[in-house]
């Protein structure tokens, strides 16, 4: 479907429920990230990286879901599947060598203290951004 | 006081989830009476935000530190709210969804505020 102008208009429908959880996901980890780094960096450095990288992909992704279009909408797609291979990646990482992270990431044992959202929810996005090119 | 904010900000957040999960499971949106809903719960979160900057200001401490204590205390109070204007916007089932997620997201945040309040 087109809104005005032709642009793809991602949030409608079930990409407004998007839009929340990464919404939800990008402030709790810019917040998280934020305190970590600033507060105790030293303890657990990749960890806390890679939190930062993690809320960094999912401010990206909001706004382009926020914003529409075409462009952004492959971008979205892109930053989901990162975020995909994060998780996965990362979750892995976790499992098998634990002695790195002396404390948690977002993508920790894949999303587990998220309730697993993190990796459900690029899932729902690749699926959501797929449908809507079609429809357009 | 505060133990017993928590308990009644979880139990009408769960209880909103319900009500608008229901409403977007009958593929409605949100109705003046789901507002109410989400206005009561906003209210109690605003108690608790009172309560806990009180509680702090007479010199009890959080667990887990100040910091993080009144974040997570603005976090609950902005949830539902946001979630309630962007069903504004989307006039259908997903809107009702969204605020069902959002209450879901403020009942974990108050999980996260008992842990961060209470010592051990």
């Amino acid at each position: 479907m087109t809104a005005t102008e032709g642009t793809t208009r991602l949030v409608k429908g079930p990409g407004m429920l998007l839009v929340w959880l990464y919404g939800v996901m990008s402030v709790g980890a810019v917040s998280r990230s934020i305190y970590q780094i600033a507060s105790e960096f030293d303890r657990a450095p990749l960890a806390y990286s890679l939190s930062a990288v993690a809320a960094v992909v999912y401010v990206f992704i909001t706004y382009t879901l926020v914003r529409g279009g075409e462009k952004a909408r492959r971008a979205a797609l892109v930053c989901c599947a990162a975020e995909l291979a994060g998780v996965l990646v990362v979750g892995t990482w976790t499992l098998v060598e634990p002695s790195a992270f002396p404390d948690a990431t977002v993508w920790s044992d894949f999303g587990y203290g998220y309730v697993f959202i993190p990796v459900l929810l690029p899932l729902t996005g690749i699926w959501w951004l797929r449908k809507s090119a079609e429809a357009a | 006081m505060l133990d017993v904010l928590t308990v009644a900000v979880s139990a009408a957040a769960l209880a909103l989830a319900a009500w608008c999960g229901f409403a977007a499971f009958r593929d409605q949106s949100t109705k003046d009476w789901h507002f109410i809903g989400m206005a009561v719960v906003t209210f109690l979160v605003l108690v608790q935000l009172i309560v806990g900057i009180v509680q702090l200001a007479r010199g009890e401490e959080a667990e887990e530190g100040t910091t993080i204590f009144v974040a997570y205390l603005l976090g609950a109070l902005c949830a539902v709210p946001i979630a309630g204007f962007m069903s504004l916007a989307e006039r259908s089932r997903w809107g009702s969804a969204t605020v069902a997620a959002g209450a879901v997201v403020l009942a974990v945040l108050e999980v996260r505020l008992h842990d961060i309040w209470t010592v051990g």
